[in-house]
């Protein structure tokens, strides 16, 4: 129940606590190949994404930055589930979602720090990671837009009849403005090639979803006014969100139509920056912290017989590649001058006079 | 007079008139638990209360077609978009509604509201974060357009922008939050439509806004180690624009440059040299130049931010060689 606005009480929004943990999900359907992959995955976004806070806390990332620490489920469950030449369309926080479609960390790593062997040369940064190639089709900086957009890639496979599929990453906090309703009706009226995400990582950037939402699940509550099912997944376990995604993707691919797939998790850190999140109950931190997608993995494949050892020499891995990659960002160059004056017209230049 | 940061000079205007005015609220995201994005409305929940300060989904649409509503019904609501960029997302509310019903309905309503934004680049926030959008604003008729460039102006502004009975953008630069400058106590209310003389000088008219004031002042103070005199205009109001400071100053020094931060086309200083060459022409003693941002997306890179915004350096550089031609 929502108070009327005189008598709203900010931050007393009520602490939400992730789900239960247990054994049961180890019985999922997902064999110990890709649980591993999986592992692997996740490991390196951690590893990544910690060098990222580091680097900008000692300011060699400039501007801003976005996390996903926390989040890590959801990028490699779906990333995992993608065919080669899907699409994946991603916020501002897209650093995961980029690593997730096999785009190398040096470039990317090499992009927030500003040089010239970054993802973009230094021209787009942090917030708009994009590998044509990797079928990363970039990062968004406008809450809302890049639904619509992905609404567009999906269009073009349909057309073209590839067989692609458009998976489009958002936030809770993304559901509340109209480009997230009239994507979801294009989508549904078009039985688009679609996938849309909902990170529901229940904060838009200070304030709490529930404060200004008119339904407790923002994506999963709104599904039915567009003919949609209603999902939400445990976005903290790679498994399930695994499956969800192989269900979601596969309904695409076969001309069934869009999906919305709410995901619940947790970001560890602040919005951005160095926003310490003080916004949020001890509690609720706390407890999801507990709740952490890489803690409950590695202990579900103890269980399923995967050795310490093995673990051990996966996370080792990530780290030696996460050294690679800051070694070969710090020593890149400073983007040239004449590279900030290319690529504004689809002859490389810029120029509007002639 | 106490030292004040400009992000907490937009809270003590807004204030000051919250505390005269019991029409005016505050909307936005992240505005009210959180002081803002950018703390510029810090204290206003406490001392206020949340039927005043409101935090609201991000929806800019519906956060500003609220704010034109409650202005045409008795209120006079301050509505934040957080990053100016995001004014694309809400255009229609800003040009075809807000900005243009005053006009279609014969004045049979008036639109007293504020929406103020964090604009302009240099904090390394890449294209969709640093642009400075007072020209897309000013071209449009019925909105009026400031940016303050100081602490003091921004509070004496904002209580002008929210006594005004027409819709003001304003216009808060992102890279100036920090800088802290004098207030003096008490009630500041400044006008609309008022140019400042930053620095007086006799062999040029330096004119700037937000970010690029201090830049066109630094560069000002290195051109003086030369020999040349420039004075150097804030122009704080686009529209209403004051043009007497502009013109008589043209008239003294013969010479006109301007500081723009945003890209070359259609910007407000090429609106001003065309004012020029209409009623001062004969006023010039050479061409009227342009320092602006060149005609691309703002780069995110920082060496390359740099390179490409106007800078004390280019300024003086530009004015120095076009002084010696
Ligand atoms: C149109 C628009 N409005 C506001 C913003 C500022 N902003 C950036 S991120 C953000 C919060 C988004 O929250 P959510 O969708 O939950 O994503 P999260 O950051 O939690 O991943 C806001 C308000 C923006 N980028 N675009
Ligand atoms: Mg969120």
């Amino acid at each position: 129940m929502r108070l009327p606005l005189a008598e709203h009480r900010y931050g007393e929004h009520g602490v939400v606590l992730p789900p239960e943990r247990s054994d049961s999900n180890d019985a999922l359907d997902v064999d110990l190949d890709m649980r591993r992959q999986l592992y692997r995955s996740m490991r390196e976004m951690r590893t990544f994404e910690k060098r990222a806070y580091d680097l900008f806390m000692k300011q060699l990332v400039k501007g801003t930055s976005h996390l996903s620490l926390g989040m890590e489920a959801i990028a490699a469950g779906f990333g995992a589930a993608m065919q080669e030449d899907d699409y994946t369309f991603a916020t501002y926080r897209g650093h995961a979602h980029t690593l997730a479609r096999g785009v190398p960390m040096t470039p990317v790593l090499a992009e927030l720090l500003g040089r010239a062997n970054g993802l973009m040369g230094g021209k787009g940064g942090s917030m708009h990671l994009t590998s044509v190639e990797h079928g990363m089709m970039g990062s968004y900086a406008i809450i809302g837009a890049h639904l619509t957009i992905a609404n567009g890639a999906a269009w073009s496979a349909q057309y073209r009849g590839s067989g692609q599929v458009a998976v489009c990453f958002f936030g809770d906090g993304t559901t509340n403005i109209g480009a997230f309703h009239e994507a979801l009706n294009y989508a549904a009226v078009y039985r688009l090639p679609v996938v849309f995400v909902c990170e529901n990582n229940l904060y838009m950037e200070y304030t709490s979803i529930r404060d200004i939402t008119a339904v407790a699940h923002p994506a999963a509550d709104r599904a039915a006014a567009y003919g949609l099912e209603s999902i939400v997944v445990d976005g903290n376990d790679a498994d399930a969100v695994h499956l969800a995604a192989l269900e979601a993707l596969d309904r695409a691919r076969s001309g069934r139509g869009p999906s919305l797939v709410e995901a619940l998790t947790y970001r560890h850190g602040g919005h951005s920056r160095a926003d310490p999140g003080k916004y949020r109950p001890t509690g609720e931190v706390d407890a999801w912290k507990a709740y952490d997608p890489l803690t409950i993995y590695r202990e579900r494949l103890g269980r399923l017989g995967v050795s310490e050892a093995e673990l051990d020499a996966m996370d080792a891995t990530a780290l030696a590649l996460v050294d690679a990659a800051t070694e070969g960002a710090i020593a890149g160059e400073l983007p040239s001058p004449e590279s900030a004056f290319t690529d504004v017209w689809a002859d490389g230049g810029w120029s509007w006079r002639n | 007079m106490a030292q004040l940061s400009y992000r907490d000079a937009v809270a003590r205007g807004i204030a000051q008139e919250m505390r005269r005015d019991e029409r005016v609220v505050v909307v936005g995201e992240d505005i009210a638990g959180a002081g803002g994005v950018f703390k510029t409305t810090v204290g206003l929940l406490d001392e206020f209360g949340p039927k005043r300060v409101i935090d609201t989904p991000i929806s800019e649409q519906a956060i500003l077609g609220a704010a034109m509503g409650a202005a045409m019904t008795g209120l006079r609501p301050v509505a934040e978009i957080m990053f100016s960029d995001f004014f694309a997302v809400c255009w229609d509310i800003v040009v075809n509604q807000i900005a243009k019903t005053r006009y279609m309905t014969a004045g049979q309503v008036t639109m007293p509201l504020v929406i103020k934004t964090g604009n302009g680049g240099g904090l390394r926030f890449g294209a969709q974060h640093s642009q400075s959008i007072e020209n897309w604003a000013m071209a449009i008729p019925g909105l009026k357009v400031v940016t303050p460039s100081t602490a003091e102006d921004v509070v004496g502004l904002m209580a002008a922008a929210i006594r005004d009975d027409d819709p003001v953008i304003f216009c808060e630069h992102k890279g100036l939050y920090a800088a802290k400058g004098e207030v003096p106590d008490g009630e500041i209310i400044d006008t609309l439509g008022t140019a400042k003389v930053r620095r007086p000088g006799r062999d040029a008219t330096i004119l700037a806004l937000g970010m690029m004031v201090p830049r066109a002042l630094a560069a000002a103070e290195d051109l003086a180690t030369r020999g040349i005199d420039a004075e150097v205009i804030d122009v704080r109001s686009l529209v209403p624009l004051d043009t007497r400071t502009i013109l008589d100053s043209v008239a003294r020094t013969g010479r006109l440059f301007t500081v723009e931060e945003n890209p070359q086309l259609l910007g407000w200083g090429a609106e001003i040299a065309s004012l020029v060459a209409d009623e001062a022409f004969w006023d010039l003693d050479g061409p009227v130049q342009r320092i602006t941002t060149p005609h691309i997306p703002l780069p995110s890179a920082d060496s390359l931010e740099d390179l490409v915004m106007p800078s004390a350096e280019s300024v003086a550089r530009t004015v120095e060689k076009a002084l010696q031609s």
